[in-house]
């Protein structure tokens, strides 16, 4: 992979089949195309006659189906430089209302999957992606306007970051919960249990990293999400859903809805149908999140607020310890006696 | 001899252990002071409609004072050694041994709740609470929580009236075993053993400021969980007034643990044993008078079982001795408040309304204080308001359930998750009814047991955060 | 059930018709038996001692107190046991108090059956003509011997005098799950407590041994066993073993004699025994009964307590309630 900036520079064999050219290339390359028009592809250095790129239609994923927005609108997404990379689904209310259905339906059997089963399929989330880790680096190209390298070891870190909290599937119980001493006979037992539907906003900075940082944590335990991608990158998020839905991951575990941050997780932080929220991308916005807090406490979400400082960036590179994973689960305690 | 009935001659516990001064203060940094605004109210016995005391009414300003307090006192208390902090909370856990029953003698006046659930719950409960909490105080990087765990800062408490001494434990324990130091606000009604605690703090030398108590009503709650240089507020009550905390603390950096209603259901299925089974409803819904958040308040009884179960909980029933809480024979006491009251009439009068069948336990009432009778309601369905709303008072509702996965559907189709009971002698269903109950506590073949190793706390808007145990420290810690 | 049972069974078992059909066969009765409701060991024992905690004051200890005197089944069970210490049992049964003659008297004088006789002659000459004898027999207190020595040892009694019949069961058959041999053994029992020439049969009384018995579950089912064979009183345990009555498996009989009336009409006596001292715990036993079976089984026909040692501690009671000073040893008689 070491060689992944230099592809576009050659044929445009493999780049094609990213179906998205990364912004960078895009940027650059001979046509100058003028600022937000589509970019043209790549231009062969062989063949004189330019084959023009097959542009994805990049759609929302609910209840493991890609569906347009039902608003019928969509929004324009650019690179970091402005140009033209795609027109992303721009989710409605009703888009937000129809992924709580649809997480609400996959949390029963989600939750209670075993943990060795939802184990394996996010790390089949991570075998995935490590076989489209140029796809994705390229979009995290476009989208954060990062350089080669830096976009592939966000990538990299990504896939890595889906590996690490897959093993926790089956550890995170053991280590949140447990035997209690209580002073009499009886068995007493307290065992995390996942929260329900939690609206995850994932970062706006971190396209990639940061949400599979957000998002992995959440459902490991067995909870169903309904994430709000970065507003302004959201390609890579929505490509991540071509990934869920080849690995295994039951149809509504995850529901993407790229859009207007503020307006989706409006409608998702009043909906008395979800457990939990993440605020992590409101995090720049102190007044989001408190209006979206506020209206959590409606139906008393378990809100996991943004970072400390988070306005002035995360680092999601950071070893994120279990406290995100802790943030969405409940501790249920279940007494029996003990006697013949 | 026969033909004599065996009457108990009343064995009420004696009064004068217990010396209640006609007014108290607040008490704010280490010492007690009247309010700056000068209001008093007065706290009375449920049971007898006397006046017991009368307390300070505190306000914005006493709320300022005893923050700064505790802020003063922070540096110092959560700079002390742990194993230094420990002793002092163990120093607590004594002394409330010591004057258990002098405490439980002024609960009972305050709170009306019998004697015999004071003297053998509550306060067993309390000392346990803070003899507990005191052995984690050098222990907390140990606790999971992280390699450097650190105390939040000043935690601001408010309290409710159904456990009002036990209540203060669940909450000052862990804070101060955490290294921060507290502003608690004990219930309106309910204000002594909360101002007898600082007593308790004095004898034990508990450096000043560290424990502050401030008395008032919903206001100065209100006023103390906004104040800006507050860290954590821990608030136990009702669901509406949780939720208007979440909103107020929206935004801050303060960390919120809330542990609110309940309607939780008892689910006895037809291989139940059936003689603990009642015994389990019993103490699940008119324990307390039924003033518990986690009250078995919904009974879900197989259908197949449902008479002869009925049969066999209303003959016990019989047996309930309701009457003078200071009574050592007392089951049932008084109703904490006239208002409490009036909210238990309104919803058992609903149920009635909406079609429900009304049974009581035969028993002769007093005349003055607030009383309830131990009431059952048959053929309830999920649509009754008594069905859904929280009564919090001796009311149980009773329907029915013909499978497994209907009970579990009816058990959990209530925005509270809170607690959950199950009577079975099938090992397997209730490893798989209490993995499918959405309840924080799940109390199989027993009902209404707490110990301080075992944390508590509800699901859904029941609240968040648990506490006791291990668990237990984590809403008091800054565990990044 | 073999033929030959059915054929003891009939008058002696006439209560129970309402159930006929669970012990018309040994599967019947095994299914009927394990399908009683389970009994939570950990409850049970909650409930126990929450009514432990009764506060029995004034009035009400001073008739709890009388009352147990009278429930007394006042017992020597000893290898040593000789026509002179039955006999001064029997007077003591008689007047327990000699310092005040409105102490009630005992309900039984409880020996093996070589003394019932003796006991039956002592308590007629001595104003205890009111006071019951009543005889342990079927091999007491193991019960390990056969079925035709059991039933001569029963006749035995009933023959010299007995009013009534304190049996064991065959805790071997039952732990083996044999409960139709138990079930035969109590209605051959009860058959032979009739008396040969008419006359009021003698009660019959089974034990348990409940410490044998070792589970809840067991003990409640012994008692549905013995209610459904014609026991008139079930009683908890002989004396003789480590675990004797507790306040738990005294309640558990209590709840099924009280669902045995509900189910058949059909009421039947208690009788916890052995480790019984103190009036307070006797106290304890009464309101256990009053808030179990009811006020029904608040008499001396319906409840009894086995015991030696108790009645001098509930005399000492009395004796302060009395006077409002605390008695003593020397102020009590020892017999």
């Amino acid at each position: 992979m070491s060689d992944e900036p230099k592809k576009t520079a050659k044929s445009g064999g493999t780049a094609g089949k990213t179906g998205r050219p990364a912004g960078k290339t895009a940027a650059k390359s001979p046509a100058k195309s003028p600022a937000k028009s589509p970019a043209k592809g790549r231009t062969s250095v062989r063949t004189p006659a330019r084959r023009i790129d097959v542009l994805k239609t990049y759609k929302l994923f609910v209840g493991g189906k890609f569906p347009r927005s039902e608003s019928g609108r969509v929004y324009e997404v650019t690179d970091s430089e402005g140009n033209w990379l795609a027109n992303a689904p721009q989710a409605s209310r009703k888009d937000a209302r129809d992924a709580v259905t649809a997480a609400r339906k996959a949390f029963g059997g989600w939750s209670g999957a075993t943990a060795y089963n939802r184990g394996q399929i996010l790390y089949r989330v991570a075998e995935m992606l490590e076989g489209r880790r140029e796809q994705f680096a390229a979009e995290v190209a476009a989208a954060e306007g990062l350089p080669g390298p830096a976009a592939t070891a966000q990538v990299d870190a990504a896939i890595d970051r889906w590996v690490w909290y897959a093993g926790w599937s089956d550890k995170i119980v053991q280590v949140a919960g447990g035997a209690n001493p209580v002073a009499g006979p009886f068995f007493n037992l307290s065992t995390p249990e996942p929260t329900g539907v939690v609206a995850v906003l994932a970062p706006q900075e971190s396209s990639f990293l940061g949400l599979a940082s957000v998002l992995a944590p959440v459902i490991v335990t067995g909870n169903t999400a309904v994430v709000v991608p970065s507003e302004k990158a959201p390609l890579p998020a929505l490509s991540l859903a071509e990934v869920l839905a080849t690995s295994d991951v039951p149809g509504g575990v995850v529901n993407l809805l790229s859009g207007r941050t503020r307006e989706v997780a409006a409608t998702l932080a009043a909906h008395q149908d979800v457990n939990a929220l993440d605020l992590a991308g409101a995090g720049a916005d102190g007044e989001l999140a408190k209006e979206l807090e506020t209206a959590a406490a409606e139906n008393l979400k378990r809100v996991l607020r943004p970072d400390e400082g988070a306005a002035e960036g995360v680092d999601w590179s950071a070893d994120p310890g279990t406290s995100r994973l802790l943030a969405f689960l409940e501790t249920k305690t279940v007494w029996h006696p003990i006697g013949v | 001899m026969p033909d004599q009935i065996f009457e108990y001659a009343p064995a009420p516990e004696s009064r004068a252990i217990v010396d209640i001064a006609p007014s108290y203060g607040l008490f704010i940094d280490g010492e007690f002071r009247e309010a700056a605004g000068g209001k008093v109210f007065k706290t009375v016995s449920p049971a007898t409609e006397e006046v017991l005391s009368e307390v300070a009414q505190a306000d914005g300003e006493d709320v300022e004072a005893a923050v700064r307090a505790a802020r003063a006192a922070f540096p110092g208390w959560s700079g002390l050694p742990g194993t230094e902090r420990a002793k002092y909370i163990f120093r607590i856990a004594r002394i409330l041994q010591e004057r258990a029953r002098e405490l439980a003698v002024l609960e009972t006046l305050d709170n009306g709740k019998p004697i015999r659930e004071t003297r053998d719950a509550d306060l067993p409960l309390v000392a346990a609470h803070f003899f507990y909490y005191a052995g984690w105080a050098d222990k907390l990087e140990h606790a999971g929580l992280g390699p450097d765990p650190r105390p939040l800062g000043v935690a601001g408490q408010v309290i409710p009236w159904n456990f009002p001494l036990l209540m203060l434990a669940w909450k000052i324990a862990p804070a101060l075993a955490t290294g921060n130091t507290v502003v608690l606000k004990p219930a309106e009604t309910t204000p002594l053993s909360a101002l007898f605690f600082a007593d308790v703090c004095r004898q034990a030398g508990l450096p000043r400021g560290v424990v502050n108590i401030i008395t008032g009503d919903g206001a100065t709650g209100a006023a103390l969980v906004a104040h800006p240089d507050i860290d954590k507020v821990a608030f136990t009550g009702s669901t509406a007034v949780g939720k208007a905390i979440a909103r107020t603390v929206a935004g801050t950096r303060k960390k919120l643990t809330l542990e609110l209603g309940g309607k939780g259901a008892n689910i006895v299925f037809d291989d139940a044993p059936v003689d603990q089974a009642v015994e389990g409803i019993v103490n699940g819904i008119y324990f307390n008078q039924g003033q518990v958040c986690c009250a078995g308040s919904r009974l879900l009884v197989q259908e197949s079982v449902q008479d002869e179960l009925l049969d066999a909980l209303k003959r016990r029933l019989r047996t309930l001795r309701v009457g003078d809480p200071m009574d050592k024979n007392t089951d049932v006491g008084a109703i904490n408040s006239a208002e409490q009251l009036a909210r238990i009439e309104e919803l058992a009068d609903s149920g009635e309304a909406e079609g429900a069948e009304r049974w009581s336990a035969p028993c002769e009432l007093p005349g003055n204080g607030y009383w309830f009778a131990p009431t059952l309601f048959t053929g309830v369905s999920q649509a009754h308001r008594i069905a859904r709303e929280e009564i919090f008072g001796p009311v149980l509702s009773v329907l029915t359930f013909r499978t497994p996965d209907e009970a579990v559907a009816k058990a959990n189709n209530t925005p509270y998750g809170l607690s959950a009971g199950i009577w079975t002698e099938k090992g397997s269903r209730i490893l798989s009814m209490a993995n499918k109950l959405r309840a924080g506590v799940v109390w199989a073949n027993t009902f209404n047991k707490f110990d301080p190793t075992s944390p508590f706390g509800g699901y859904k808007e029941s609240g968040f955060g648990r506490e006791g145990g291990r668990h237990g420290l984590e809403a008091y810690l800054d565990v990044r | 059930m073999s033929s030959a049972s059915t054929a003891t069974a009939s008058p002696a078992s006439a209560p129970a018709s309402a159930l006929a059909d669970v012990t018309a066969s040994d599967a019947a009765l095994r299914r009927y038996l394990h399908g009683l409701p389970g009994v939570d060991a950990v409850g049970l024992e909650a409930r126990a001692a929450t009514l432990g905690t009764r506060s029995i004051k004034t009035t009400a200890k001073a008739y709890a107190i009388d009352l147990a005197i009278s429930m007394i089944d006042l017992t020597t069970l000893e290898g040593a046991d000789t026509p002179g210490k039955v006999r001064s049992l029997c007077a003591k049964g008689a007047n327990p108090d000699p310092s005040d003659r409105t102490t009630p008297q005992v309900a039984a004088i409880c020996v093996y059956s070589d003394m019932a006789a003796t006991a039956k002659k002592a308590l007629s000459a001595g104003g205890g003509s009111g006071i019951n004898v009543a005889s342990v027999a079927t091999a007491f207190p193991s019960g390990r011997a056969a079925l035709s020595v059991k039933l001569a040892d029963t006749r035995e009694a009933v023959a010299a005098g007995a009013d009534e019949i304190d049996m064991v069961i065959d805790r071997g058959a039952f732990l083996a799950g044999d409960y139709g041999k138990v079930f035969e053994e109590i209605q051959a029992v009860k058959d032979a407590c009739r008396r040969p020439g008419g006359g009021e049969p003698a009660h019959l009384k089974v034990i348990f041994e409940n410490g044998e018995l070792s589970t809840y579950d067991n003990i409640r089912r012994a008692s549905w066993l013995a209610m459904l064979a014609g026991a008139d009183f079930i009683k908890t345990s002989t004396g003789k073993v480590a675990v004797n009555a507790t306040l738990p498996n005294t309640l558990l009989m209590l709840e099924a004699v009280r669902d045995f009336r509900a189910a058949t009409g059909t009421q039947i006596g208690v009788k916890p025994a052995g480790g019984i001292r103190t009036a307070k715990d006797a106290i304890r036993y009464l309101v256990v009964v009053n808030e179990t079976a009811g006020p029904d089984w608040l008499s001396p026909d319906w409840f009894r307590f086995g015991a030696s040692s108790l009645l001098n501690d509930l005399l000492m009671q009395r004796q302060k309630l009395k006077t409002g000073r605390y008695s003593g040893p020397d102020y009590v008689t020892v017999d």
